[in-house]
């Protein structure tokens, strides 16, 4: 059973915490990227509050779900819901990004139970997510392997590169979900370097792909309880976001990818997101 | 070098189940036997080095060793990110292989001459960087990078150069091998350009000059010991190299020296210069135009000492 007013209410509430506790972190660590941390809190809410396999006192349990955070800017988002879900104490949140902190500002394994793999550079997470998924199919193992990936670094070959290989070896462990907030670095995807048709090209590459809402809880939980999206390949959920979603001002804005709110744009931000300061 | 590195391959893999072996669509006539025999442990990755490099690392972070393969740059300077943040900074298992270090391929032209892999490679954080002299070095390194715990680079030759070592070895990366004794000069070869240590060494004792040979296969760590030792029992040390002369054996021989050694120390680097070669034609000739067959390295070492003598007699009067 899925999708539940109660289980859609518990991810609601922890969704709205990731991005309550990543607003604080950006804001008082004067970092960046709060808007691609808030296209994909939804869809990190689900999969670690409904759909991931994991264990916080067992982080590196053999049989875990891996989670590969490929849009490695995004981490403050990931941070603060293994701190929600508790794999590490709430506190190493407080100085994300600060002079002698635990968490980086790009995602870091190193001293950070539940992160599976340091990234940053774009195009990495696709390619050893593979590797990940091929040695679970060799050792006959169970789990999965879900790789969250941005719209920008699909413009990585070595992306298409993992694509390209997931399809021929026909991985149905391996979940790629593109948060497909359609901006990047310096302008939308679309006047960048435009990925459409986005969806025809990982079918062409021997994926089955949903396109779901990536805001929609429900239909992300029904969604990723029903992987893989075809038998026998891997499946990739291309979700469209909203870049900044949560707070009206940050969305869909490509300032939001870089900027770190103020003080008074944090009591708005927070307003919305229903804390009361 | 080739041969002997799938030989101790199939044989490691037998041993060990966690040994997996990733190619990059290249290895024709030998990757074979290791593919027949481990199915499920051997992959063509096609031609894709990023994402061959990712996956040896997503292999290796779920338990296994993986040997990534291919030639020349390609393994390495294709995916140099790959390498770095994936494999060295994640501390993994992979081992990379390159068949046709130095100019191997020399005919084929600049593209594949690897000829700066040492000098990079040494750069990365935890990555261990070993340069056979021979198929028996070759073998002793495959089973020594198995066992050591974390990322490796391992530069083979090609295909079919005869054994230097005529004895059994005891192999320990980071320990140079010492091939012969000598009094008067250090003679410190890597990689391929061990048969032309030796070669070196015999003309210079046709003229009464003792030269001490040691393999120093392993690049990173460096045998510091082994330097230190030979600036003090021979007093002048020479690199010998298929490699540019910046940064590789010779480099890291230099900074050792510049820093560690109160007396000035009679040194010279053997390699080849930081430019494209332009010379087309087999791995001897094109060493040869650069300086690097016995005769001509025999003959500049004679001429160093001779001037460094020379100064110092004048320094004398």
């Amino acid at each position: 059973m899925t999708g539940t007013n109660l289980e859609c209410a518990e991810s609601a509430s922890l969704a709205r915490k990731i991005r309550v506790q990543a607003a604080r972190m950006i804001h008082r660590a004067k970092s960046s990227h709060l808007g691609s941390a808030y296209s994909m809190a939804d869809l990190l809410a689900v999969l670690y509050g409904r759909i991931l396999r994991i264990d916080p006192r067992q982080p590196e349990a053999a049989e875990r779900d891996r989670f590969v955070l490929s849009k490695g800017h995004a981490c403050a988002a990931l941070y603060a819901v293994l701190a929600e879900r508790g794999f590490f104490p709430k506190e190493w949140l407080e100085d994300f990004y600060q002079d002698g902190a635990r968490l980086a500002g790009h995602v870091t394994h190193v001293g950070v139970p539940g992160v599976e793999v340091s990234t940053g550079s774009l195009g990495h997470g696709l390619p050893i997510a593979c590797g990940m998924a091929l040695a679970g199919r060799r050792d006959g193992s169970g789990y999965r392997v879900f790789a969250m990936l941005s719209d920008g670094e699909c413009d990585e070959g070595s992306t298409w590169e993992a694509a390209l290989f997931a399809g021929h070896h026909r991985l149905d462990n391996l979940i790629a979900i593109v948060d497909y907030n359609k901006i990047q670095s310096l302008g939308t995807v679309k006047e960048v370097l435009d990925l459409e048709p986005f969806a025809e090209k990982w079918r062409a590459f021997g994926w089955g792909v949903w396109e779901i809402d990536g805001h929609d809880l429900t239909q992300i939980e029904e969604t990723l309880m029903r992987v893989p999206a075809e038998s026998n390949k891997p499946t990739c959920v291309m979700a469209h976001t909203v870049k900044g979603k949560g707070v009206s001002f940050m969305e869909n804005n490509l300032l939001w990818h870089y900027r770190a709110p103020d003080r008074e744009e944090m009591s708005k931000a927070m307003v919305e997101l229903g804390v009361e300061e | 070098m080739r041969g002997a590195f799938f030989r101790a391959l199939v044989e490691i893999a037998e041993q060990d189940e966690r040994v997996h072996l990733v190619v990059g669509d290249l290895g024709f006539g030998v990757v074979e036997e290791f593919a027949r025999r481990f199915p499920k442990r051997f992959l063509n990755a096609g031609v894709a080095e990023q994402n061959m490099t990712g996956i040896a690392a997503g292999l290796a972070l779920s338990g296994k060793i993986v040997f990534t393969y291919s030639i020349a740059n390609f393994p390495i300077l294709r995916c140099l990110e790959q390498v770095r943040n994936d494999v060295c900074y994640h501390n993994t298992n992979v081992k990379i292989v390159a068949v046709g270090g130095g100019l191997a391929y020399g005919a084929l032209g600049a593209t594949h001459h690897a000829t700066e892999d040492l000098a990079i490679l040494r750069s990365l954080p935890r990555m261990t960087v070993v340069a056979p002299g021979d198929p028996v070095e070759a073998e002793a390194a495959t089973r020594a990078v198995t066992a050591h715990a974390g990322p490796c680079y391992l530069r083979l030759g090609r295909a079919g150069e005869g054994k230097v070592h005529q004895m059994p070895i005891d192999f320990v990366l980071g320990k140079a091998i010492e091939m012969r004794r000598g009094r008067d000069l250090t003679l410190i070869s890597t990689g391929g350009m061990l048969g032309t240590a030796m070669q070196t060494a015999d003309l210079l004792q046709a003229a009464d000059v003792q030269a001490r040979v040691l393999s120093m296969h392993t690049v990173k760590p460096l045998d510091t010991t082994a330097i230190e030792s030979a600036v003090r029992e021979t007093g002048a040390i020479f690199t010998l190299e298929e490699h540019s002369v910046v940064g590789g054996l010779g480099g890291a021989v230099a900074e050792f020296l510049a820093e560690n050694c109160e007396a000035p120390v009679v040194f010279k680097r053997f390699g080849l210069p930081s430019e494209f070669s332009s010379f087309i034609g087999s791995q001897e000739y094109i060493r040869a135009r650069h300086g690097l067959a016995a005769e001509a390295v025999a003959h500049a070492i004679r001429a160093k000492l001779e001037k460094v003598e020379g100064l110092a007699a004048v320094a004398k009067v």
